[in-house]
């Protein structure tokens, strides 16, 4: 390289840009987003006051309530002061003071703005539950009648939770089983390599609700399952088998996705391992189950968690066979209320079950690695 | 008839033939050295003798009994003939311990307590007691080659294979792990061993042989490989290793 090209590299330092127009701009949209939040605040009162429920209370916590949006002009204000103190750094030459107040305007900037479209969102989505007269509120989160049925739902619930909690376990081995079988290495174990591919190819390609709806009312009529009623009903005095049939169904299509998600999991695994364990002795099987699947495990149960999450989510597609599940007994209620809240309550416990299975797992992979890595 | 036969031996991976045909013979208690260039097919030997691959032709017999081709019983045969890898290949989710006692609990069925005293007069020999509950990834590379080194003597093999057991550890941790072997040799187990540790080499085997395209090119006294080779691809070979300032 020529030594003017280097100096002309490195003799003009760069200058930031000027970003007072730019958080100038970003105070105007917070104040913008101000007033729409209180015009949404404004709806909800005048709304408040049509159905007479208006009161001193509810207009105090309108109030403040309409106070939180005016937090954005902290950091947006602050946004234009740092624009302007770099602007006045550049012309006494500091560039350096200007670089740092030009990065710290527009993080400011750009945080205001990012609250505040939080704020419109919030308060768009406020406004919808109330337009048309409180029509959306008043049709998912009549507050009276999920109270009422509440306990109702919860108890059908446990239909659900049972289905999925008996069919994790199954899936649990029957996928293991499963994929292994795919791995089976040999002439001999192809025919078994077969098998389990040509299952996991139907089953992963049924839709479930299917499976559910051929399972359930299938296997009935084949009158092949006669005798297994009759002895459950003469034992265990249970004459309503769909929960049996659903919990077979969603083994058989979940067993094939978490088939796949092991079978993954095993060959993630390096060979190496497989390598060191069989040049100790070990067979085929005692590889597996001591070296190979152990370390496999580990490594796939974040996608376990998220099929397992799925199958609990497709228990609600058990009322296809009649199963009175939580959302088959909703749907019974809102047909009878005329109001769609009572279904707003099995929403709201699926999303509930998840949150703490993601936090369980989270913390026993972080225990895992703690015992195994370690400090060095 | 000697300990270890190696006749004609060929291996084959599609169109690329590894091995062209090796013949070796390893008698008890001798450390044999295998040297030559990375790819000559060191590692696919010793991964043949004992069974991770299958020979295409020729055969390896143990104690005048076939070891190789179908029908081998190769966990049996795996018993007896110990390897250690250059990547260590621990098992990262057990312990010390439970690395060392697994194959003689499940293969050899010794009891929890036998196998656990065995195996910390094993941690005491390559002198890793004080980590035998220890896990993989909290130990240094020599260390963990040590426990290999552990691991693969608790089956009581009658020959162990070393395939460039120092080549993935930093310089001063080779020592560490070299002078283990030498105790070995020292006691007289049977070893084969693949390496790039020259002088190592020179010091404890009772052959050295060297590999070149497959073939085993020279064989011979220590002494003799490393200061008259007679073979011109010996001759590069030691020559392009003292270039290297390694012998």
């Amino acid at each position: 390289m020529s030594d003017s090209a280097r100096e002309s590299r490195f003799r003009k330092p760069s200058i930031p840009p000027n970003v007072l127009p730019f958080s100038l701009v970003a105070v105007v949209l917070c104040a913008a987003t101000v007033l729409i939040c209180w015009s949404v605040l404004q709806f909800l009162r005048f709304t408040l006051e049509k159905n007479k429920i208006g009161s001193g209370l509810f207009d105090a916590i309108m109030v403040l309530v309409g106070l939180i949006p005016l937090a954005l002009f902290v950091p947006a204000i602050r946004g234009v002061r740092e624009a302007m103190q770099a602007q006045s750094a550049l012309r006494s030459n500091d560039l350096i003071t200007a670089r740092v107040k030009t990065a710290s305007a527009q993080s400011s900037s750009w945080f205001a703005l990012g609250y505040g479209v939080f704020a419109v969102l919030t308060a768009v989505a406020v406004w919808f539950l109330i337009t048309n007269d409180v029509a959306v509120g008043s049709t998912f989160f009549k507050m009276s009648l999920i109270v009422d049925k509440f306990g109702l739902v919860l108890k059908a619930f446990t239909t659900n939770v049972v289905i999925f909690c008996i069919a994790e376990v199954l899936i649990l081995v029957w996928a293991l089983v499963v994929a292994i079988a795919r791995m089976i290495p040999g002439r001999a174990g192809q025919p078994i390599r077969l098998l389990a591919t040509l299952y996991t190819d139907a089953f992963r390609g049924l839709p479930s609700i299917i499976t559910i709806y051929l399972v359930g009312f299938g296997l009935p009529l084949t009158g092949l399952t006669d005798g297994l009623s009759s002895f459950l009903q003469a034992k265990f005095g249970i004459d309503d088998l769909t929960t049996l049939w659903a919990i077979i169904a969603l083994t058989l299509t979940y067993g094939a996705y978490v088939a796949e998600v092991y079978r993954a999991g095993i060959e993630s695994i390096h060979p190496s391992q497989f390598a060191a364990a069989r040049s100790l002795g070990l067979s085929f099987t005692q590889t597996m189950r001591f070296v190979i699947v152990p370390q496999a495990i580990r490594r796939i149960i974040p996608p376990l968690l998220n099929d397992f999450i799925g199958l609990q989510k497709d228990t609600a597609l058990v009322n296809v066979i009649g199963t009175i599940d939580a959302f088959n007994q909703s749907k019974m209620l809102a047909s009878n209320y005329f109001n769609l809240s009572t279904v707003t309550i099995v929403a709201f416990l699926f999303v509930i079950i998840t949150i703490p299975q993601a936090r369980f797992v989270d913390r026993m992979l972080e225990n895992d690695a703690k015992k195994t890595r370690g400090a060095r | 008839m000697s300990f270890l036969e190696i006749n004609d031996v060929h291996k084959r991976y599609g169109n690329v033939e590894v091995l062209r045909g090796i013949n070796l013979n390893v008698e008890e208690h001798q450390v044999v050295c295998l040297i030559g260039p990375s790819g000559c097919g060191k590692s696919t030997l010793l991964r043949c003798i004992n069974g991770l691959e299958d020979i295409t032709l020729g055969e390896i017999r143990i104690n005048d009994d076939r070891v190789s081709g179908p029908g081998v019983d190769v966990n049996r045969l795996r018993r007896d003939v110990g390897i250690v890898f250059q990547s260590f290949n621990l098992f990262p989710h057990m312990n010390v311990m439970d690395n060392l006692t697994l194959a003689p609990r499940q293969v050899l069925k010794m009891s929890k307590l036998e196998s656990e005293q065995r195996a910390l007069e094993l941690l005491k020999r390559v002198r890793m007691d004080h980590k035998a509950l220890a896990y993989p990834d909290q130990l240094s590379g020599g260390q963990q080659q040590r426990i290999a080194i552990a691991r693969a003597l608790a089956m009581e093999p009658m020959v162990m294979l070393l395939d460039e057991i120092t080549s993935a550890l930093d310089p001063e941790l080779v020592s560490e792990v070299l002078n283990i072997v030498r105790e070995l040799a020292q006691e007289g187990m049977t070893m084969l061993l693949a390496t790039h540790e020259m002088g190592f080499a020179k010091e404890v085997s009772s052959k050295v042989c060297f590999l070149y395209n497959g073939v085993v090119h020279e064989e011979g006294a220590p002494a003799q490989i490393f200061s008259d080779p007679q073979n011109e691809r010996t001759q590069q070979f030691l020559k392009s290793i003292i270039e290297a300032g390694r012998l």
